[in-house]
């Protein structure tokens, strides 16, 4: 896809994530919209992973382990063609395989996350595991900044560096807030790339919205033979939406009728300006 | 070992800790599937895993001491279709990595092998951080577990021979002390417990390392007051044999459960549990370690204190009866 193309995805999924996160009444909004520019690189452009084929032993896997941004996931495997994109509309309703957190009920997913701190030490596993077979697929494992002060993370680096899984890629969604606050003031997490270093990644920093950048850096994994590929991505929280951006409140929450029509009509008038610079 | 020289052991009853009877099934499954994998965190050499390593070096991963690493890596091996057995105390394995048990090995379906190595009080004066009183009851609240505490060498070289087969997450563990055989019958099978003796006074269900003492008891009671009681080895706690425990409860009026573990949530209270809501009243005792703070000393000692032993169980039969 030509990254115009990929710009129109990224805008339409920001408009599905939020449509159904306020049909659900329910959701981790900023996160979703942080992270949502990497999820579509990811499966539009990197990822050999289609309906087709996600029984096949040597499909690349995305483990999701900061969870809570499901929505922007169960969006882009829906446009993946996955399922329908229409299932999305039962999103946290009652009997609905649709939870709040990944899920293996739902096609396309490859773990059960959500509990922070968890989702590297899986896709250290499943890296350690393609090592052993010599097989082709890579990991690539989307974990959050609030997520970092669980100690799980940095046993798991310790795993991924002493094994050398250079078939290992850990994107950070840097987005700079958590739950509660900024995280400089929850808990320190720099210097960072300083620590993953040391810690044995191979580290690379990029913006996280920038889609030519996005897909260059995850096209050149891995970056140094014999070590876990980490991509700092620095994100927007909130991203896409003016009174979203970098606002502690949208963590989760739903927009009032009002603020989803001043939403959608900022993503389409974004859209609509992507049409005029650059016409079909 | 093979299970040809297991049944030969047995029957002359020469019995080698559970621990190396889990390490010598594990080398001969290894010789013929190289989709056998041990995972562990610094544990083995407590493990009795040296062998194991060094005759099959691709098939061992280790991760240092870091338990919780030890179960998530463990649970993404298992996500490939390998068979992972993950090794550590049973104190650790089942506390420190007690959340990537319950999200990584049992509700994300990855069906890891968790072998609790010197389970119960197996590390006698270490005292209670190395002592694991607590993992029966936590892993019967966490759905999608099997949970297997094998008597013997043979239930456990049985034990893991299912493990290394299912495709469902299973818990076993077991002690480090010589384990006699307690039968020679083969019958095993998962979810089944083992009438090891007849008896139509009382019956003692016991599980794991309690199984022989309750033997014990159970002659001492025959030869001393002429009390004929039944013993059976519940080696499988969940799913729990409650086919077996109805049956035990329409013949014997008195009932004794044995276990190595806080007498709270576990073996005891799954079959109290059972046995009140179906209306089957029998007197009934449930014997383990209190809800105290454990007494120092071997795991013989331990067991002794708290009446875990021959004439321990003896006198609590004998005061159901009177
Ligand atoms: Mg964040």
């Amino acid at each position: 896809m030509t990254i115009q193309e990929l710009a129109f995805k990224s805008l339409d999924y920001r408009k599905k994530i939020l449509k159904y996160i306020k049909l659900a009444n329910a959701g981790h909004t900023g996160g979703s919209l942080s992270c949502i520019d990497i999820l579509n690189i990811l499966y539009n452009e990197i990822l050999n992973v289609l309906p087709h084929n996600f029984s096949d032993k040597n499909r690349d896997r995305y483990i999701q382990s900061k969870g809570h941004s499901v929505e922007a996931l169960y969006v882009v495997l829906a446009d993946r063609g996955f399922y329908p994109e229409s299932l999305l509309e039962t999103l946290c309703q009652y009997q609905s395989h649709f939870i709040g957190h990944p899920t293996k009920k739902i096609p396309g997913i490859e773990q059960n996350t959500g509990a922070l701190g968890h989702g590297l030490a899986l896709s250290v596993g499943i890296a350690i595991a393609g090592k052993m077979d010599r097989a082709s697929y890579r990991v690539f494992t989307l974990l959050g900044d609030g997520e970092l002060a669980e100690g799980s993370n940095w046993e798991a680096l310790m795993a991924a560096s002493h094994y050398e899984l250079d078939n290992l890629v850990i994107i950070l969604d840097y987005n700079k807030l958590q739950i509660t606050g900024p995280n400089k003031e929850v808990m320190k997490l720099e210097p960072l790339s300083p620590k993953f270093e040391a810690f044995g990644c191979s580290v690379r920093e990029i913006n996280g919205h920038d889609l030519a950048s996005i897909k260059q850096t995850l096209q050149d994994v891995p970056f140094e033979k014999g070590k876990p590929s980490l991509i700092i991505a620095h994100t927007i929280k909130g991203k896409g939406v003016s009174y979203m951006e970098n606002a502690i409140k949208w963590h989760h929450g739903v927009p009032n009728d009002a603020q989803y029509q001043q939403a959608m009509e900022e993503l389409e008038d974004r859209i609509i300006n992507l049409q005029t610079i650059v016409p079909q | 070992m093979s299970l040809e020289m297991t049944i030969k052991q047995r029957d002359n009853n020469q019995g080698i800790p559970n621990l190396e009877a889990f390490s010598n099934t594990l080398q001969d499954l290894a010789y013929k599937d190289n989709d056998i994998i041990v995972v562990t965190s610094d544990s083995r050499g407590s493990g009795k895993l040296v062998p194991f390593g060094e005759k099959f070096p691709k098939q061992m991963v280790e991760v240092g001491i870091a338990e919780q690493n030890l179960v998530g890596i463990a649970a993404g091996i298992a996500s490939t279709g390998k068979k992972v057995f993950a090794v550590s105390p049973a104190c650790f394995l089942t506390a420190r990595s007690f959340e990537q048990v319950k999200n990584d090995v049992a509700y994300s379906d990855n069906p890891v092998n968790l072998i609790g190595i010197s389970a119960g009080v197996s590390y006698g004066a270490l005292g209670t951080t190395h002592h694991s009183l607590h993992d029966y009851a936590a892993l019967r609240a966490v759905n999608n577990i099997t949970i297997l505490a094998p008597a013997d060498n043979y239930e456990t070289e049985m034990a893991i021979r299912f493990a290394a087969m299912t495709k469902e997450p299973v818990y076993i563990r077991f002690g480090k002390k010589p384990m006699p055989y307690i039968s020679k019958n083969k019958d095993f099978e998962i979810g089944k417990g083992r009438l090891i003796k007849e008896g139509s006074e009382a019956v003692i269900i016991a599980t794991g390392e309690t199984v022989f003492p309750s033997i014990e008891a159970a002659a001492f009671l025959e030869s001393h007051h002429g009390v004929s009681a039944g013993v059976v080895s519940m080696h499988t706690i969940r799913p729990l044999d409650i086919q077996l425990l109805s049956d035990l409860a329409a013949k014997y009026p008195v009932m004794l459960t044995v276990e190595e573990h806080m007498v709270n949530g576990g073996l005891g209270e799954a079959c109290a549990s059972y046995l009140l809501q179906k209306g089957k009243h029998v007197k009934f005792k449930i014997m383990g370690i209190p809800d105290e703070y454990t007494v120092t000393g071997s795991q013989l000692e331990i067991f002794n204190h708290y009446g875990i032993s021959e004439k321990g169980i003896a006198a609590e039969v004998m005061k159901l009866i009177e």
